[in-house]
């Protein structure tokens, strides 16, 4: 095995993209992804059971359209990586059997791999970022915040291939899953973050004070004594409020202002998300912020993330928004860099597990 | 002819038989086999069974003629391990693949038993049954020669009647069954289809010229997703 530059295949199956990405090192040469949202969108969410089907059916044609785009044989493959956790559990066993199965049949080392860690591993395939560290590595004191439909957490890199730390997370629906639910009470499309960021330019932010969870005394604590949830999230609270605003103006017979909600909703989340990010990177010394999942694309997510960072000093990286969605790539980049630090590979008999905890790099 | 056969429709299995495929009176060889006793532990324990089977699976593999596997019915998530391995051991063998309704597993034991004279009654058509979970079993009916007659379905067991029914299926419904004038035996009440059985029923349907199946999951059941009515106004 080519231990200094390896190539991985790299595997995503945690939530309803599937994804089959090859990496030589630290360079991307193929990232397929074949998404089941279109299959979500009249439920307004995604469903794990039509996820599941939707990856049992698309793998093995995303595998081979990913070693065609890339012009390489699985013979040429240095090792196999795969997403074991957390995520979706019958989403995960599926991508989990198919990587298993490739390793069981080439002989090949097998990589169960972390979903989250390997948002940030993805930083490495991108040139913006890797002008922004010493060639090959990523940024020293480096922190991450990754926001989708599926997480929404702080974390501390001290070094990708063995020591991150979970710094705040989510205590109930994810950013993401926010949004979507919120789109649904205004009428709107699925998935909802696209839609909640094009009609929020037009409302304003300020019009509704909605409340922004964990962000009182109690919680938050000080620098020197934290609260429980100093660096956590909740957004449930959030959105039973948006809930009731738009039935008060439905109670009052009056036109709900969707525009100004929409946009004081996403004011509301995004406003703690950065504020609880640069905070958490201000008292943990670190100085770059990685920007991954899929509200990465929303702007106001961007605009207020540099504004926050910049003011007090960190450097926001954001990898292009193909690689911060959930992809394979991402997952073979984490698995190069486990390769190239020595790490031992994954027993054919492991589990998936649906709540990996990010200090479990890989399994 | 030498295939790779793989269930996970319940316990999770797999086995390598021989045959010689132009003779249809010639029984198949079981030259490995693995099966777990438990429904629950797919992913953990298939790829180290199915790796169990060849002293040297990357260099074996690409010789197989064909991977058959079970294509359910069963509960979804273990029977899409059982299909993605499959898939995917296919692709990376470029070996044919094909699909087996997995209760035809089944009745290969019930017409074995039979044969042995230890499942009863030793003639006539009879019925195989699954846990389909829910309180319900997957099962499908046969004939006294294992031709399928109906199935496979999904229901609960107290719609079968008056006929044999075999299988761990029968074996939880057991009382229900006898009351609406089935025969439970006990001999064959707690089966579950293995790879070793439904090998054994691929190799008897290539031996008589029989084009075998595609690999698309029958799931018998849909999602459990609902499109979302108006909204609830519960919250004021
Ligand atoms: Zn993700």
């Amino acid at each position: 095995m080519n231990q200094a530059n390896p190539l991985i295949l790299g595997i995503e199956s945690s939530c309803d993209e599937t994804g089959v990405g090859l990496v030589r090192g630290i360079e991307l040469l193929t990232n397929t992804v074949s998404s089941s949202m279109e299959e979500h969108v009249r439920f307004g969410g995604v469903i794990p059971e039509i996820a599941s089907r939707a990856h049992l059916d698309a793998f093995v044609p995303t595998l081979e359209q990913a070693l065609a785009e890339a012009g390489v044989a699985l013979d040429d493959v240095d090792a196999i990586a795969v997403t074991s956790g957390p995520g979706l559990a019958g989403a995960l066993m599926v991508g989990v059997s198919a990587a298993k199965a490739l390793a069981l049949a080439t002989g090949k080392p097998l990589y169960a791999i972390n979903h989250l860690v390997a948002h940030v591993g993805v930083g490495l395939l991108d040139a913006s970022i890797a002008a922004a560290a010493t060639a090959g590595e990523l940024p020293e004191n480096l922190g991450a915040l990754l926001v989708s439909g599926g997480h929404t957490e702080i974390l501390r890199v001290r070094n990708i291939a063995a020591d991150v730390e979970l710094l705040g997370a989510t205590i109930d629906d994810a950013a993401g899953e926010a949004f979507d639910k919120v789109a649904r009470l205004l009428g709107l499309a699925y998935p909802g973050g696209p839609a909640i960021d094009r009609l929020a330019r037009e409302g304003d932010a300020k019009a509704i004070r909605f409340p922004r969870g964990l962000t009182v005394p109690k919680y938050m604590g000080t620098a020197e004594a934290p609260g429980p949830h100093r660096y956590d999230f909740s957004f449930s609270g959030l959105k039973t409020a948006v809930a009731r605003c738009v039935e008060g103006y439905e109670a009052r017979g009056e036109a709900v202002p969707v525009a100004d909600v929409a946009a004081s909703f996403q004011e509301a989340v995004l406003d703690v998300i950065t504020a609880k990010a640069v905070l958490a990177c201000r008292e943990n010394h670190i100085t770059t912020l990685l920007l991954g999942g899929g509200v990465a694309a929303n702007s106001r997510l961007r605009q207020l993330a540099q504004q926050r960072c910049g003011a007090a000093g960190i450097t926001l990286l954001v990898p292009r928004m193909s690689l911060c969605t959930d992809n394979g790539a991402m997952v073979a980049a984490l698995g190069a860099q486990l390769v190239m630090n020595g790490v031992a590979p994954s027993d054919l008999a492991f589990a998936p597990d649906s709540s990996m905890p990010v200090g479990s790099i890989s399994l | 002819m030498r295939i790779l056969t793989i269930d996970t429709s319940a316990v999770a299995s797999a086995a390598l038989l021989s045959f010689d495929a132009a003779d249809p009176a010639a029984p198949a060889r079981v030259e490995a086999e693995f099966a777990t006793a438990d429904t629950r532990s797919h992913a953990e324990v298939l790829a180290p069974g199915v790796r169990s089977l060849f002293s040297d699976p990357a260099a074996q593999g690409p010789e197989l003629d064909a991977i058959v596997v079970g294509v359910g019915p069963g509960p979804f998530t273990g029977l899409r391990s059982g299909i993605a391995m499959a898939r995917t051991l296919a692709f990376a063998w470029k070996v044919p693949l094909h699909g087996l309704m997995s209760l035809e597993a089944l009745a290969w034991d019930v017409l074995s038993l039979r044969e042995a004279g230890q499942a009863l009654p030793e003639g006539g058509d009879f019925v195989v049954a699954t846990d389909a979970r829910r309180r319900e079993v997957y099962w499908a009916r046969y004939s006294e020669t294992g031709g399928l007659l109906k199935g496979p379905v999904v229901g609960p067991a107290d719609t079968i009647r008056d006929v044999p029914v075999h299988g761990a299926g029968a074996g939880l419904y057991a009382a229900g069954l006898r009351a609406n004038g089935c025969t439970v035996d006990d001999a064959a009440a707690g089966l579950q289809p293995t790879a070793v059985s439904l090998g054994h029923m691929a190799a008897r349907k290539i031996q008589q010229g029989l084009e075998l199946p595609g690999t698309a999951p029958l799931y018998l059941r849909e999602s459990d997703a609902k499109v979302p009515g108006p909204r609830k106004r519960a919250l004021l």
